[in-house]
């Protein structure tokens, strides 16, 4: 990280609270309107909790998200017949130590943010923590998200079963 | 207690099947599983993909005992169990990896990879009676081979490996074949655990009937996604009983294949690549053999607790009893080593996979709901008891039937008796009846 990087609170700060609102969407199941956010040639990314340093064209994710079908997640999720959310858990995501370390040529900025992700749903509470990596597209004063990923701490899911919600 | 009759009821003059609830709630039931069905069956433990080179290691957990797979550095691959023959430390404590030596870090007794104990540390402090060529690592009983998968057996008179497998070989085959250079585990497990009886899951992953119903965003998702099913596919192949309590149903592909059948879902720039590794199945095998590798689907159970889904794309699903109401699922992809890191073909085959399958897929959520909905459902017992698996018992079985269900559940109490497996069943199992009409308007309700 460069140490311009590091003190431009403001620059973080824009960060950070584009982040919270997205969380914000998520937690409140606007998911059409989160989809908002991303680019056309989004990804989203969450790697095998065996293997966070995977990559999708040489390891077994747990999901390796193209924009259609980030598309159709969210379809999914919207339906009445996506049991393992019918009803909708709820969720509620804290994010923390942010930081932007680069900018790329294209002007992308590189991001990194910790997460903790609690679902609660049918008399139990769960958490998902671990580390987001974000590359964000500068657009006027705020960002569209061209690529996110979930990097999970956990080493199994056995407390959580599937991951069902967009982390 | 006999398990059939008092919790399987196969009552072929009638055409019914029953299974008693207790069967998934009782802490007795899975006491009498771990000694008569898990410590007499050949268990999955893992595909030496896993450990290419000498001093390779793996940690597994096989029905509840912790053990090492690993390749010794002589090249023969060996299951040890991962307990140190001093006091009992855990000896291997990382996920993998590879070693020439497994250290004990309690009081650094030390074991070569072939499990001889080459090190204690203050031996001059041990008797002359002290053998310690006898305290290298103790290995099950058996462990075997085919194609590459390795499984252990505690049982040392349990017949062959091979000849336990049976009539899945044939099955094996047509997933193995399908590389040119070898089937590969890829990197990245799937590992979860669903609050859920382990016999839930194994229905669950031979079971047709649900798919239109806990599936249906998943089936939207194929038609939207330009591909559409084959509406060819739609009631074709059947459920098979192939035997010591193994089974499968094959049918004619719903949904594009890696190897090899082409749907607008791969997109059109994939589409000479597969056209091309269908044409080279037929080259190699013939064009019946060719097309059923290429074309069909097959969701195998190799009982009691593997399950090799050879569908959008190739899964080996191991299956953990814990507790009653819980199991462990250990889920790989396959994929020929012919399909480099890094190239389009194993990242198609990858994304097919995910899309499917897993804790993050678009289906595999829903069966973890449905099995953890069925577990919850059991506590109405003892007013509610029984299971009723009866579809498809008075004709030839449909894919959405349930005779490879009851092929399980029959293999299941007859080994629980002690009474080997039952003989394979062919053909019509309740020729006498025939459907049911609607049924009758429910009497009166006491007052
Ligand atoms: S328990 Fe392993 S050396 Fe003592
Ligand atoms: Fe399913």
């Amino acid at each position: 990280m460069s140490a311009d990087l590091a003190t431009d609170t403001a620059l973080r700060s824009r960060v950070e609270d584009f982040l919270y609102a997205e969380a914000a969407l998520l937690d409140e199941w606007r998911l059409d309107d989160w989809l908002q956010l991303l680019s056309e040639d989004a990804r989203y990314e969450v790697p095998s909790t065996d293997r966070p340093d995977g990559r999708p064209d040489t390891t077994l994710m747990l999901i390796s998200d193209t924009r259609p079908m980030i598309n159709a997640r969210v379809t999914r999720l919207n339906s009445r017949k996506a049991h393992r959310e019918f009803p909708w858990s709820r969720t509620r995501r804290i994010i923390g130590n942010v930081r932007v370390l680069a900018v790329e040529t294209d002007g992308d900025l590189q991001v990194t943010a910790n997460f903790a992700v609690y679902r609660t749903r049918s008399g139990r509470t769960h958490v998902y923590a671990g580390r987001y990596r974000y590359r964000l597209r500068p657009r006027g004063e705020a960002f569209q998200i061209a690529f996110r990923r979930a990097e999970l701490d956990q080493e199994n899911l056995d407390e959580h079963g599937t991951l069902s919600i967009i982390l | 207690m006999t398990y059939r009759n008092e919790l399987v009821v196969d009552d072929r003059e009638s055409g019914v099947f029953r299974v008693h609830r207790s069967a998934m709630t009782s802490p007795q039931v899975l006491a009498d599983e771990r000694a008569q069905i898990f410590d007499r069956c050949w268990l999955y433990v893992g595909h030496d993909s896993e450990i290419p080179k000498p001093g390779d290691y793996v940690r597994r957990t096989v029905c509840g005992r912790p053990v090492i797979f690993l390749r010794d550095s002589a090249g023969t691959v060996r299951v040890h169990f991962n307990t140190c023959t001093h006091r009992g430390a855990t000896l291997c404590r990382e996920e993998s990896g590879n070693t020439r030596v497994f250290q004990c870090f309690y009081h650094a007794w030390s074991f070569d990879t072939t499990g001889r104990l080459i090190v204690t540390p203050g031996a001059d402090a041990y008797a002359a009676g002290f053998d310690r060529s006898a305290l290298g690592l103790r290995a099950p009983a058996r462990v075997e081979s085919y194609r590459g998968m390795f499984f252990l057996n505690h049982d040392e008179h349990a017949v062959s490996l091979l000849d336990y497998l049976g009539g899945t070989v044939e099955y094996l085959d047509l997933v193995f074949d399908q590389a040119e250079e070898g089937m590969r585990v890829v990197g990245g497990t799937h590992r979860y655990s669903v609050g859920a009886n382990w016999k839930l899951m194994v229905e669950n992953s031979i079971d047709g009937y649900h798919a239109p119903t806990v599936h249906a965003t998943y089936i939207d998702f194929v038609k939207n996604s330009g591909g559409g099913q084959n509406k060819a596919a739609l009631g074709t192949g059947a459920g098979v009983d192939l035997g010591g309590g193994h089974t499968v149903i094959e049918s004619t592909a719903a949904w594009a294949r890696p190897i090899a059948y082409w749907e607008p879902f791969f997109g059109e720039e994939a589409r000479p690549e597969i056209e091309a590794k269908r044409a080279a199945l037929t080259d190699r095998y013939g064009v019946e053999r060719g097309t059923r590798m290429a074309e069909t689907f097959r969701n195998l159970l190799i009982f009691p607790n593997l399950v090799i889904n050879d569908v959008a794309a190739i899964t080996v699903r191991r299956i953990e009893p814990v507790a009653p109401d819980r199991v462990a699922l250990e889920a790989w992809a396959l994929a020929p080593h012919e399909e480099r890191e890094g190239s389009a073909a194993l990242q198609r085959r990858l994304d097919s996979f995910l899309t499917f399958l897993g804790p993050g897929g678009f289906a595999s959520p829903d069966d973890v709901e449905a099995l953890e909905s069925c577990q919850q459902g059991y506590a109405a017992q003892p007013d509610v008891a029984w299971s009723d698996i009866s579809r498809g018992m008075s004709r030839i079985p449909l894919p959405d039937d349930e005779l490879q269900i009851r092929t399980f559940w029959r293999a299941w109490a007859s080994v629980l008796d002690s009474a080997g497996f039952p003989d394979r069943v062919e053909g019509v199992e309740s020729p006498g009846t025939t459907r049911t009409s609607a049924p009758a308007a429910a009497g009166a309700v006491r007052s």
